[in-house]
């Protein structure tokens, strides 16, 4: 590969990791306080298709932005609702989250659009335009996301106490800290983020809402998650292995590599997962998640 | 899954999912209501599409046939406390294992192939819901994650098969040949004709009597055989399981088995009994909807064979309303499922909550 094609396989993989990474950051918000969310894909759908119906609407792609963080908000705010304060199942919840998302945004965008679920295409403002290298600012918003979260997490109080809600939630409350406003705080940082994921999709890569534009992105950062073992900064690792292997299969399709033969889309396509079970079967080191995540706290108990 | 709150038997299995799926029609009525349309008139049309005719409850029955297999599937899982969200893959992995016997043995006469591919069917699913049963038992390996991976395997895996292995050569399509036709599940409408009697022309076929014996079956297993006893036991309290001398993985690798293989009803139904060859997403989301017929009939058969009722209703009328509102797709479906999960579901405790408390009203009075 000549390094112009090393160039533009990078430069695609950063792309294509983006929306995987703010997903993959805002599942961590999520889980290191104890609420499991396995609807980070509904969300990221609901927002993408904000985001495009906004921007499309009021011409601003800003707007659209603020559409698709709300959007994402509220459903992440269900998913509190149910979680911590009813005290439901985390899994079911989110299973419920993702497929109000698929089947309200392809309803609405046919009522509203009557395109097949499609929102009009997008364009000039009512997009995320290149501002440095080629990319939009939501990008750069990501990667700084990374530091941010880092940062918030390991070095200040609220992130330790935040912390400690995903691992002993009875601790935070003996010492008087509301584990109800830590895991709601956390979910909502779980919407902001997702919206920021939804929206790239939708303004950033591309012009428009497709029914079912997430294909499976909000499951693949689910993955990148258990792969970076709950971590920021190894998040942001494994969002980009994972772009990768995206932006190099597409790169191969239909390409004859000498010695191997036509590589199968599909087999470099099925690796996230794979390397998922493979990684918790605790074949190649051990993924453990926070303690108390997926346990609803009771205060009696 | 739910908080315990001691209900009388009647108001736990009747009253509360009532209350939570008829809050799910309120909300989704508003969901129609927010697009511009008449709710009232899309329940007519979603009625007499349904019902209103005999073609019309026999596709409601065919539809109804791949609920009951998924919800089957879930509920057994759920029995013994694991969450089987893996049933579209295994759904998916089962019409490969019935297409892969049914293509390779064509030579065999059909009174041995329809047998042969039904178990093909189970056996795939059955293996595909395993090996995340295994790794949970086994690993440590969180089963809700696995089985999500494995969806997304499976889905992969056939597109790769269909693509590059199985196509008809020439054929622009990814699609296999045509099953042999002696391996074609027989239709109701010819059943029915065998004894001289016309019903109208569906896609309905004989896998819906399969479905009524799984439930039976699975009805059996779970309330009247010591297998059932020892999964609802590790279901409840795998700690208690090990004192009486169960062994919680091998509990856990059987149920995903049983799980799996109901799954593989669904690829039957639409396979063998219908499409009559293996083609792409033939699973279209009934293993997701299979949750909420599960957690609305309360795991119970007798509430799955009625939750999947109502969803074969949804998804038949919901065609018919297409066709007469197009504003309102068949996505309403996904949507009403979607409500159903998260108010039989997730909020479970919160309509127990309301359901109790309007019952210990009159005992206070009485006090």
């Amino acid at each position: 590969m000549d390094p112009s094609t090393l160039v533009t396989v990078f430069d695609s993989a950063l792309r294509l990791s983006i929306p995987l990474l703010a997903a993959c950051l805002a599942g961590l918000w999520s889980e290191r306080a104890g609420v499991v969310d396995i609807g980070l894909e509904g969300k990221m759908l609901v927002a993408a298709f904000a985001a495009a119906a906004a921007a499309h609407t009021t011409g601003s792609a800003w707007i659209g932005l603020l559409a698709g963080i709300g959007a994402s908000v509220m459903f992440a705010l269900i998913h509190g609702f149910a979680s911590i304060s009813q005290r439901g199942n985390q899994i079911v919840s989110g299973v419920a989250i993702n497929m109000l998302a698929a089947g309200l945004t392809a309803i609405v965008g046919n009522a509203w659009y009557g395109q097949g679920g499609r929102t009009p295409p997008l364009e000039g403002d009512e997009r995320f335009g290149n501002v440095l290298f080629g990319h939009s600012v939501l990008v750069f918003i990501a990667l700084l996301a990374v530091p941010v979260t880092w940062w918030v997490l390991a070095k200040t109080r609220f992130g330790l106490r935040l912390r400690a809600v995903g691992e002993n939630p009875a601790a935070v409350d003996t010492a008087g800290i509301s584990v109800t406003g830590l895991r709601y705080t956390a979910v909502i940082l779980t919407g902001v983020l997702c919206g920021l994921a939804g929206t790239y999709l939708s303004t950033g890569q591309s012009a428009g809402f497709l029914p079912n534009m997430t294909a499976g992105k909000g499951f693949i950062a689910l993955a990148a998650l258990i792969f970076a073992k709950w971590r920021a900064w190894p998040a942001l690792g494994a969002c980009f292995l994972f772009g990768l292997l995206d932006a190099v299969a597409i790169r191969l399709q239909g390409i004859v590599v000498p010695g191997i033969g036509e590589v199968p889309v599909q087999a470099i396509q099925a690796l996230p997962y794979l390397m998922t079970v493979i990684l918790l079967a605790g074949v190649i080191g051990t993924a453990i998640p926070p303690r108390a995540s997926g346990v609803p706290y009771v205060k009696e108990r | 899954m739910s908080a315990p709150l001691d209900l009388p038997r009647w108001a736990d299995v009747g009253l509360v999912p009532a209350l939570s799926v008829t809050s799910a029609f309120l909300v989704a009525g508003l969901v129609v209501i927010g697009i511009g349309e008449n709710p009232l008139t899309a329940t007519r049309w979603l009625l007499q599409g349904s019902l209103g005719s005999g073609e019309g409850l026999g596709f409601t029955l065919f539809y109804a046939t791949n609920f009951i297999f998924t919800g089957l599937a879930v509920a057994v899982a759920y029995h013994a406390g694991l969450f089987n969200i893996g049933g579209e893959g295994q759904a998916t992995l089962a019409g490969l294992g019935a297409a892969l016997v049914l293509l390779n043995l064509d030579f065999l006469p059909g009174f041995l192939l329809l047998p042969l591919g039904i178990i093909g069917a189970a056996a795939f699913g059955a293996a595909w819901a395993a090996i995340p049963g295994y790794l949970q038992a086994k690993r440590g390996s969180h089963i809700v994650i696995t089985t999500i991976m494995f969806n997304w395997l499976a889905s992969v895996l056939l597109v790769y098969l269909l693509v590059n292995v199985l196509r008809v050569p020439g054929s622009m399509n990814p699609e296999t040949h045509p099953f042999p036709a002696g391996s074609y599940i027989p239709f109701m409408h010819e059943a029915f004709a065998w004894f001289g009697i016309a019903i109208p022309k569906s896609q309905l076929n004989l896998t819906f009597v399969l479905a009524l014996l799984s439930a039976l079956g699975v009805w059996l297993l779970i309330y009247r055989s010591r297998l059932g006893y020892a999964i609802r036991v590790v279901g409840s309290n795998p700690t208690a399981a090990v004192y009486a001398g169960i062994s919680p993985a091998r509990i856990t690798v059987i149920a995903m088995l049983i799980s799996g293989a109901l799954a593989g009803g669904l690829a039957v139904n639409e396979l063998m009994g219908y499409q009559h060859r293996l083609l792409l997403e033939f699973t279209s989301g009934y293993g997701f909807v299979g949750i909420a017929v599960a957690l609305m009939g309360r795991a119970h058969p007798a509430g799955i064979i009625l939750a999947s009722l109502l969803f074969g209703i949804l998804y038949q009328g919901g065609a018919e309303l297409a066709f007469e509102q197009p504003a309102i797709t068949r996505d309403m479906v996904v949507v009403i499922g979607g409500i159903i999960i998260l108010f039989a579901g997730a909020l479970d405790g919160l309509f127990r909550r309301v359901v109790a408390r309007l019952l210990a009203r009159p005992n206070l009075a009485r006090a």
